[in-house]
């Protein structure tokens, strides 16, 4: 069953289409990944999921409740985990959960066990006496993700949940995703992190210009798209690139040019042949990764 | 009203833990000030001022240094508390991902406001009872018309934070609309003596309502009151709370 149905989703700013009709379906108990560049739509798809931003056009329903309709309810049951801090800094660590649970009418005594169990599960239950003033970086999002399962929410929508963390703690939080994963909680997850989603995310969807452009697990997704080797070559001589990408077009290669280096995607029907290598400095191989599906199908120049 | 529900009771709980936990900060604001300003211009200038029926100047002041305080703490409140919360802090964004909405966390807002105002008058009306400046049980009277007073002005504080592109613009608000206000309401002189027109031109801010009724009920003639100023309270609240909503969801609901 879905848990989140996402359907023919519209986001328009003004003049700007943010979202340009999006289908999709999170199912209970899997987790989904979000990836995109920035801008490519995913924060305006999130919002509008969490009640946060009128739809444009479209429908997106929760648990088979309408989020236009049923906004409070759907809410009561999920959990949002922001990119952005934004803590309670006049609260301490362990007010800030007791408060926020109050806004789903916990009542105080079980807020306060909620709370410890929460802080115990991020390894922050030393810190409950903290201001948040006090707390590391890494700290503040470990707290930021056990304030959103205060609720128990069957819900867990979590936005670039390890951004500019140290490995430690990214470690630590993509453990405790699992462990929530395994627990039952249906997870949406924001990404720009490759391997963030590889390792977590069961199902990805790709989002380019507002756009779906690829939906499946990684590992479908990069034997699809990834090839058996990319090559990283440049063109013996300059006045040959237009030689080489003629000769790679009439091959059947596919490629992708950044500055002067070409990437080349080989596979179990196609690899650089003689006469290729002949016009071609490669400078290096390697095996694809997500990373390499993620930068093919979304153009590997800036999009900003 | 327009998605408003007791959830904004939570909001105003929020506030309120957090008043309490940070009292201390807060006493210029609500008690320091206002004594200040009862014994400078009270004490100080009143020796100076001789009024009719042989009133001490500083009994003159003390209502109207109620009203006046109950304005400044829900305006404070409204404003940069506000703002703060919601650019700096972004609580009003924790705070919509959870049941609430955003029509609760205006509403809890401005609740909290008039509770600022109640806890200022409070403090005040206690401070002159301590100066023997209060004689009549009317006084009492004072604090729901500090209420009403700190509903209207959190409404209108709220409207313009919702509108404010930065925390600057906040010295507009208090130049320009409050500390007018605070000279021409009747607070520190009687309007009798400008010319008719005036006098009923000063009825349209807010807080000359505020300062005529407190003064009728805390010098024990609550007859003397203009008490239609009510129904202007009532209407400018009204009118700002919508206003706040909708200008509001604006803002967050992008």
């Amino acid at each position: 069953m879905s848990v989140i149905a996402v359907r023919d989703v519209v986001k328009r700013y003004e003049s700007i289409l943010a979202v340009a009709g999006v289908n999709l379906d999170v199912v209970e108990g899997e987790c989904f990944g979000l990836l995109g560049q920035n801008g490519a739509g995913k924060t305006s798809l999130v919002r509008m999921i969490i009640a946060s931003s009128p739809i444009s056009g479209g429908s997106i329903t929760v648990d088979g409740k309408d989020i236009t309709v049923a906004p409070r309810e759907i809410k009561s049951h999920m959990g949002v985990v922001p990119q952005e801090d934004n803590l309670d800094p006049d609260l301490t660590v362990l007010q800030n959960l007791i408060i926020f649970a109050r806004y789903f009418n916990i009542p105080k005594a079980e807020a306060r066990d909620r709370a410890l169990e929460v802080l115990q599960l991020f390894e922050l239950h030393e810190r409950q006496q903290a201001k948040i003033s006090e707390l590391s970086g890494g700290m503040k999002r470990r707290l930021l993700i056990a304030r959103a399962l205060i609720n128990r929410p069957r819900l867990l929508i979590l936005d670039e949940p390890t951004v500019g963390l140290d490995p430690q703690t990214k470690y630590l939080v993509w453990q405790r995703i699992v462990t929530l994963k395994e627990r039952g909680i249906t997870l949406l997850l924001c990404t720009q992190n490759m391997e963030e989603a590889w390792r977590l995310c069961d199902r990805l969807a790709i989002m380019c210009e507002g756009k779906i452009i690829a939906l499946d697990s990684p590992q479908e997704l990069l034997a699809q798209h990834g090839g058996s080797q990319i090559v990283e070559a440049r063109p013996g001589s300059e006045n040959r690139r237009d030689i080489v990408l003629e000769m790679l077009g009439e091959r059947g290669f596919e490629w992708q040019e950044i500055e002067n280096t070409l990437y080349i995607f080989e596979d179990h029907n196609r690899s650089l042949d003689d006469e290729l290598r002949a016009e071609l400095s490669i400078m290096n191989l390697h095996v694809p990764t997500l990373e390499d599906v993620f930068l093919k199908l979304t153009g590997r120049s800036l999009r900003e | 009203m327009m998605g408003v529900s007791y959830r904004s009771i939570r909001v105003w709980q929020r506030n309120r833990d957090v008043f309490f936990k940070l009292w201390r900060s807060e006493i210029p604001g609500f008690f320091a000030e206002p004594l200040l300003v009862l014994l400078a211009m009270g004490l100080g200038l009143g020796a100076y001022v001789v009024l009719e029926e042989g009133e001490r100047y500083v009994e003159f002041i003390a209502p109207g240094i109620i009203a006046a305080y109950a304005m400044f703490s829900a305006s404070f409140e409204c404003t940069y508390g506000s703002y703060i919360r919601m650019e700096y802090q972004k609580t009003y964004d924790a705070i919509i991902t959870t049941p609430l909405n955003i029509e609760d966390v205006v509403a809890g807002e401005i609740f909290w406001g008039a509770t600022r105002s109640l806890i200022t008058a409070f403090v005040v009306l206690i401070v002159i009872s301590a100066f023997g400046l209060v004689s009549s049980p009317w006084a009492l009277l004072a604090l729901p018309i500090a209420v009403l007073a700190g509903l209207m002005f959190s409404s209108i504080a709220l409207f313009f934070s919702s509108v404010a592109p930065a925390v600057y613009s906040f010295n507009y608000f208090f130049t320009l609309f409050i500390t007018p206000m605070f000279f021409f309401s009747g607070i520190f002189f009687p309007l009798d003596g400008f010319s008719t027109v005036i006098q009923n031109l000063s009825w349209i801010l807010p807080l000359t309502s505020v300062a005529n009724l407190t003064r009728a009920v805390v010098s024990g003639h609550p007859g003397d009151g203009a008490w239609w100023g009510l129904a202007i309270m009532v209407c400018i609240t009204a009118i700002f709370f919508t206003l706040s909503l909708r200008s509001m969801k604006k803002r967050l609901l992008k």
